[in-house]
């Protein structure tokens, strides 16, 4: 009996149609777009400020439209969601060990929560939001 | 086999993924009301431009606005990959580049400010 | 600790009569027709493979594997697939059920409706019918050096190597592997890129990183730290969820990615820190092996 094994290949292009994982995963990868498309944002905004205080003030003027509007809440969302999956991920690439045991889990990914939400409310208070 | 200089691009996505996590949220919040219309009162000129204008205001923008470019350049490479584009060369030279250059851009802006 | 390699030769068919008779209980238990869609695939005649659909009674409390050792036995017993403990310990009867990789012996019938489809792991070679060809995977365990390589050699006329508790804790889930593949077949990079050494060679060579009495760090680097070590991986964490073992091999990579960018910057951008590398090829260049 010779050996001759039949090789299934992974679909390249649409692999993480298989498994709701794999599309949990994609859409933690897709984040990146909104995210560095509004890092491109804050670029141009820079650019913006350095130009003086007629070109900042056009600047926000600019960014009340509609487009803006939902552009702004699809990165609001992936930014967050970004963050949820970053927190969580830190216990796993990251563990702390205490003696014998390791510090649970949910308990280093709640830390982050308390800092993230600690901290967004410090800059919210700094820029005067309340 | 040789071991792989991976680490260089992986080190500052890994920082850059850390502080979109901390970071971005709340600044795109920031934004967003003044999307809305209502500017937050520390989005003035004034206080932009005294906040940008200051050694350490450059830095924390500078590292913020950089590492987040990396970050999302690396994860988008990634990305195209696995959506089947198996130019990887290609995809990681265009981002990495858009990536510096926006950075370079930014650190431009910031010393005229 | 099980890591070493499995049996060489799981059996590849079940024996006469397989475990279902024995299983079902006497009285208690209902009956169920089950339908599986079992794919088929035979070297010596078939191009490609096909689905074959069974229909079978089996008890309710069975679990997928049952319900193959009595197709076997009642009706087709050109069925080949392997198994050997029929309790999650062997890691042989890894297999596709409804698309998501699973031990068959752990795979409920109650937990599924319809008609059940069971496939061969997916990213390996399908050898006939259920049974894949693991030779990529046992030749990748072999690369990372999954043994002890103890730090300093001593006469046993001076006793054990000591462990304390805690400095077991730190490497024991890594070490609860059964190399069932299931987490080969879970990860996409591992099929996209069949050179990518994997979730559980590169989870084994992180549990004995992290062993006090081991010293084979720097060697196991030389495959870890490759493009096709950890560098593969891009954190989808599918391995860690279809692990029956609960051994987490997301997490093991993850903290190699980051010793292993430590290890890069102490090479390269310390003075003096070059040395460590140079080390490392002159003790593979006196190496006999």
């Amino acid at each position: 009996m010779s050996r001759r094994p039949l090789v299934r290949e992974c679909p390249p292009t649409t692999w993480y149609f298989r498994q709701p994982r794999y599309l949990r995963y994609m859409s933690r990868e897709i984040t990146s777009i909104f995210v560095g498309a509004y890092c491109v944002l804050l670029v141009v905004g820079l650019q913006r400020l350095s130009a003086g205080p007629a070109a900042w003030e056009a600047f926000l003027l600019g960014l009340r439209s509609a487009d803006s509007i939902v552009f702004h809440l699809l990165a609001l969302a992936a930014a967050s969601y970004h963050a949820a999956t970053w927190f969580n991920a830190t216990q796993k690439a990251m563990p702390v060990q205490i003696g014998e045991d390791f510090v649970p889990g949910n308990l280093i990914s709640g830390a982050h929560y308390v800092a993230w939400a600690v901290l967004s409310a410090v800059i919210l208070y700094l820029a005067g939001v309340f | 086999m040789a071991k792989s200089h991976k680490p260089v691009v992986w080190f500052p996505f890994a920082a850059g993924g850390t502080v979109i996590a901390f970071f971005i949220p709340v600044i795109v919040l920031l934004t967003f009301l003044a999307a809305l219309g209502h500017v937050p009162p520390g989005l003035s000129y004034e206080r932009m431009h005294a906040f940008a204008g200051s050694g350490l205001g450059k830095l924390i923008i500078f590292g913020v606005v950089a590492l987040s470019l990396w970050s999302s350049a690396h994860r988008l490479r990634c990305t195209c990959f696995d959506f089947g584009l198996r130019a990887d060369t290609l995809a990681a030279t265009v981002l990495y580049i858009a990536a510096i250059a926006g950075s370079l851009l930014s650190a431009v802006y910031l010393l005229q400010i | 600790m099980s890591n070493s390699p499995p049996r060489s030769q799981p059996p590849l068919a079940a024996p006469p009569g397989g475990a279902a008779a024995s299983l079902g209980r006497p009285g208690g238990s209902s009956e169920r027709l089950v339908q599986l869609e079992v794919l088929r695939y035979n070297p010596d005649t078939d191009t490609e493979a096909r689905f074959q659909r069974y229909e079978v009674v089996c008890q309710e409390e069975w679990v997928v594997l049952d319900a193959l050792n009595k197709i076997k036995a009642d009706i087709d017993p050109t069925l080949n697939y392997r198994w050997s403990c029929h309790m999650a310990v062997c890691g042989s009867c890894g297999m596709m059920i409804n698309g998501e990789p699973k031990l068959s012996c752990h795979a409920f019938l109650r937990e599924y409706e319809g008609v059940i489809r069971v496939e061969p792991l997916a990213h390996f070679p399908v050898e006939r019918d259920l049974v894949t060809a693991p030779d990529d995977f046992m030749e990748k365990l072999k690369r990372v050096k999954p043994y002890v390589i103890p730090k300093e050699k001593k006469p046993i006329s001076e006793g054990e190597y000591k462990q304390t508790p805690a400095q077991l804790m730190k490497f024991r889930q890594y070490s609860m592997c059964i190399n069932c593949m299931l987490c080969y077949a879970a990860c996409p990079q591992y099929g996209l890129t069949p050179t990518f050494i994997g979730p559980a060679a590169l989870t084994l060579a992180h549990r004995y990183n992290l062993d006090s009495r081991d010293g084979g760090r720097k060697e196991r680097q030389e495959i870890v730290a490759t493009h096709e070590g950890v560098w593969e991986c891009t954190f989808v964490g599918a391995c860690s969820e279809v692990c029956p073992a609960h051994v987490d091999p997301a997490s093991a990579l993850q903290q190699m990615k980051i010793t292993s960018s430590i290890d890069w910057i102490v090479e390269h951008l310390i003075p003096g820190g070059k040395s460590a590398r140079d080390t490392v090829s002159r003790e593979d260049a006196g190496d006999i092996s």
